[in-house]
């Protein structure tokens, strides 16, 4: 429900080769939230991106939502057929994750976004169902 | 022990959309920050925190969360009174249990929040309103 007049909040979404790189560094409310999961999924479809990398570093809460979110945002990439790496959770947030309950089934992670790159290459390039082959 | 807890400070903030969550969240940190808390209890208690303000506009229709700065001895706590007056929870024990939502979410909220605080107590009214109060000592 965007109001007129008011300049819709966004995320951005970096493009990074055929890699997009999303930075979270505000303390996200519910809207920019949906907004990002629209923005990354018209991202992947747009530029065939095969996989993405969402950089927390800068969140020092994840609760049940943005958990819920992150999820979510791998599960769509998975289906545009897009590797997803979370990358840069703080100690602090993963102790408080599972203590919540939460342990973010289905999403991958790094420690930083250099793992993160790792991570992705090896899976889009080497994984995957047969048509891979594995990249010097 | 009880008889010993002051109230150093507290302040009422309303929980009307979205955003508010997102500002008891900064005031959470910083009172726990003032309060000399570690980063893992400032992160347990400001997590707690956005579930049960998420639970109250989401359920209860919005509603307050009262913030406290206690002092027992050398202890210094955060007490959070999260207060709506939505339908209610017919059945706290099973709105406890990980799992069990009514709202689309994951149903980890309340129980999440008991873990992650000290002390935990939750009364709730059918057709009245809930209120949830957690202290985190740091």
């Amino acid at each position: 429900m965007p109001e007129p007049g008011v300049p819709v909040e966004r995320i951005p979404i970096l493009k990074m080769g055929s890699y997009l790189l999303v930075t979270i560094q505000v303390d996200m409310h519910d809207r920019l939230a949906t907004t990002l999961q629209d923005d990354l999924t018209a991202g992947i479809a747009r530029s065939g991106a095969r996989g993405v990398l969402i950089d927390i570093s800068s969140l020092d809460v994840v609760d049940s939502f943005i958990g819920r979110m992150l999820g979510n945002l791998a599960a769509m990439a998975r289906v545009l057929d897009a590797e997803t790496v979370v990358v840069g959770m703080r100690p602090a947030v993963a102790i408080t994750l599972v203590e919540l309950g939460l342990s973010l089934p289905g999403v991958r992670t790094a420690l930083d976004i250099e793992k993160g790159m790792e991570l992705l290459r090896a899976s889009v390039d080497g994984g995957g169902n047969g048509s891979g082959h594995p990249q010097a | 022990m009880a008889t010993a807890v002051a109230i150093l400070r507290h302040e009422t903030q309303r929980l009307r959309a979205s955003e508010d969550i997102v500002a008891v969240r900064q005031a959470v940190r910083a009172w726990s920050i003032e309060l000399g808390f570690r980063l893992v209890d400032q992160t347990r208690i400001v997590t707690a925190a956005s579930e049960l303000a998420r639970n109250a506009l989401d359920h209860g229709g919005g509603g307050s969360v009262l913030l406290e700065a206690l002092t027992d001895g050398p202890l210094r706590g955060l007490r959070l009174t999260f207060e709506d007056q939505g339908p209610g929870i017919a059945d706290p024990e099973t709105a406890l249990r990980d799992g069990f939502t009514t709202g689309g979410g994951l149903g980890l909220g309340l129980g999440g929040a008991r873990r992650l605080s000290n002390e935990f107590d939750l009364v709730s009214l059918p057709g009245k309103g809930t209120r949830v109060t957690i202290t985190r000592w740091g």
